[in-house]
């Protein structure tokens, strides 16, 4: 209920700013056309309705999104939907590719740090947070580049996958994988260096309650009181973390996307601001919204089944 | 009990003992430096190097230490070392404006939240998780795109999504603050709600605020990157995205064209974090003890 009053929100707003920004869609068909005089453009105009009332239009919009018409795309001459519907996957996948990869990796060295509190390995995820949170992913994305399918050839330089490699089920997601180690490490990095950082703090905080030392006293290993009891308990912070953080992992993907020429929804939202075609982009900007708020309710699922105090507040 | 020393006889200002312990995290200090240098740098860098950015002073693509050039000659033959001094500029101003945007919009916002509660919170609060949920650097490259991309556009865009953090701190401060007795006493000698407020409420909530207001200076330096990077930037401003989004197709001849710039953004904003760090221990002493 909530998640449609915010979706509704970002319609209002991408309509208004389609309205405030200079030129309408009367300007850019006569632009692609060659010109137009006065006459013609209102013409336009009354064909699309751009005359009526704000209000009147606002509702038409509104409408016409909610049945998944985000209208048309004259640079790309097709709809936006169908646009977008073609990048979508490639997004979702390096999207939740790198999220997973960052939490599972950040909350393993979060909680292999927080045991040894002054160990190497501690100073080491300290450090390795900074570089995550301090390097521009669009610059650690391109050293990978430069390393790793440069100048030792492992990886591919660009793209999703092979042209050439086609037919065989298991070729194909071997070589989508292969494409996607390095975008999905660079777009991680960030995130990763977010949890290893919070997860060791919790994992550290838990570690001192009573019930571990229960747990101790009665004589279980370490092994046994870090993954079966202490693990439950400081994961629902980091979950919580990295629902707030779908945004911003979409918004690295933008630039992750970009550095290894990624054919998703980033890639098409510059391409399509270069071209000025503000349908593609608002668009766009309404399926990242949602992405995100998708994002959000998974995180509140998923915090549901991990901490069942979550279930009975909520 | 038996002596009061010095120092508590002595009123103190607050933030002394904040100051001292800044001094004794090392590691801030030294970011603290080298950030100094980097506006130095910024400030009269062009007037000592005095090499325009734009100019073709040599062949494209001579290497760093060649040719009397520290950092080489990027794709177009200009040099870079004045490239990174001019860029220093742009991600210096624009990560303290965007950043006073910034804490302008969410102090503003997380205060009336967190002191007026009821219907303002609930409405404020619910516009602050509209803002989670548009992709920032999305939402900033459209900003920038249908308004066009001068440094000032650059600057609204960046403040206008990244607000929420500050929002959300301040609010959680006001809510805790304004339970405590000298903001009733103060309420009841009088004091009318701005001056609650702003005079009584917001000096206690800085500390928090005066380190999230760090960090983001290092986050609109990297967003301010990003956008260059792509392209949306002021065409006639040298910034260090820009340089290495105009110098990416040549990686493998030239990859020292987009490893210095992006260095530059990363060491001035990895002494932005350890500052923020150093900040917060000073701070906010009881963290630490975590």
């Amino acid at each position: 209920m909530y998640a449609c009053l915010l979706l509704l929100a970002v319609i209002v707003l991408n309509f208004g700013m389609m309205h405030l920004a200079p030129g309408d869609v009367a300007d850019s068909i006569s632009q692609s056309m060659g010109g137009a005089d006065e006459e013609v453009l209102n013409e336009i105009r009354a064909t699309y309705g751009l005359d009526k009332p704000f209000i009147v239009q606002l509702g038409s919009y509104i409408g016409k999104v909610l049945r998944f018409d985000l209208g048309y795309s004259f640079f790309y001459t097709q709809p936006v939907t169908k646009l977008i519907f073609e990048k979508l996957p490639a997004t979702l996948l390096l999207v939740l590719s790198a999220q997973f990869l960052a939490l599972v990796v950040g909350v393993f060295l979060g909680v292999y740090s927080a045991q040894r509190p002054n160990g190497i390995s501690s100073h080491f995820v300290s450090f390795f947070a900074l570089f995550g949170y301090s390097a521009p992913v669009f610059w650690s994305g391109l050293l990978l580049l430069i390393g790793f399918s440069l100048h030792i050839q492992w990886f591919p330089v660009a793209g999703m996958r092979d042209v050439t490699i086609e037919g065989n089920l298991w070729e194909e997601s071997i070589d989508i994988v292969r494409h996607m180690v390095l975008p999905v490490i660079s777009l991680a990095s960030i995130f990763l260096a977010l949890y290893s950082r919070l997860s060791r703090a919790t994992m550290m905080e838990v570690l001192g309650s009573d019930y571990i030392r229960t747990a101790k006293s009665k004589g279980l290993t370490d092994r046994e009181i870090v993954y079966k009891h202490a693990l439950k308990n400081s994961l629902s912070p980091v979950i919580t973390l990295a629902g707030l953080q779908f945004s911003a992992v979409v918004s690295g993907a933008v630039l992750v996307e970009s550095v290894f020429s990624w054919p998703g929804l980033g890639t098409l939202a510059f391409d399509s601001i270069i071209a000025r075609d503000t349908p593609t982009i608002l668009g766009i900007l309404f399926f990242s919204a949602l992405v995100v708020i998708v994002g959000n309710l998974l995180t509140d699922l998923t915090l549901r089944l991990v901490d069942p105090r979550v279930r009975i507040s909520g | 009990m038996s002596s009061i020393d010095e120092d508590t006889v002595k009123a103190r200002h607050p933030f002394a003992e904040a100051f001292e312990m800044f001094f004794k995290n090392y590691a801030a200090v030294v970011a603290l430096i080298v950030l100094g240098l980097i506006v130095l740098m910024a400030i009269f860098g062009p007037t000592l190097y005095p090499v325009d950015p734009f100019d073709m002073v040599w062949m494209p693509f001579s290497p760093p230490g060649e040719e009397g050039f520290l950092f080489g000659t990027d794709y177009l033959g200009r040099d870079l070392v004045s490239m990174i001094i001019h860029g220093s500029r742009v991600s210096i101003i624009i990560g303290l404006s965007a950043a006073f945007m910034t804490v302008f919009i969410g102090v503003t916002i997380g205060a009336m939240a967190g002191f007026y509660r009821g219907w303002v919170e609930e409405v404020l609060m619910r516009i602050t998780e509209f803002f989670q949920v548009l992709p920032t650097l999305l939402f900033a490259m459209v900003i920038v795109a249908l308004f066009g991309a001068s440094l000032t556009m650059i600057t609204i865009a960046i403040g206008a999504v990244s607000w929420t953090a500050v929002a959300r701190i301040t609010r959680t401060e006001f809510l805790r603050i304004r339970e405590l007795e000298y903001v009733t006493a103060s309420r009841a000698s009088g004091a009318n709600n701005f001056v609650l407020m702003f005079r009584i409420i917001l000096p206690n909530a800085l500390p928090p605020i005066i380190v999230q207001a760090a960090l983001m200076v290092g986050s609109a330096i990297l967003f301010e990157a990003g956008l260059s990077f792509l392209g949306l930037t002021d065409p006639n401003v040298v910034s260090w995205g820009q340089v290495i989004g105009s110098n990416r197709s040549y990686l493998l001849d030239a990859g020292y064209t987009v490893t210095i710039p992006g260095a530059a953004i990363f060491i001035t904003v990895l002494c932005i974090s350890l500052v923020g760090d150093g900040l917060n221990d000073a701070l906010n002493p009881k963290l630490r003890q975590r």
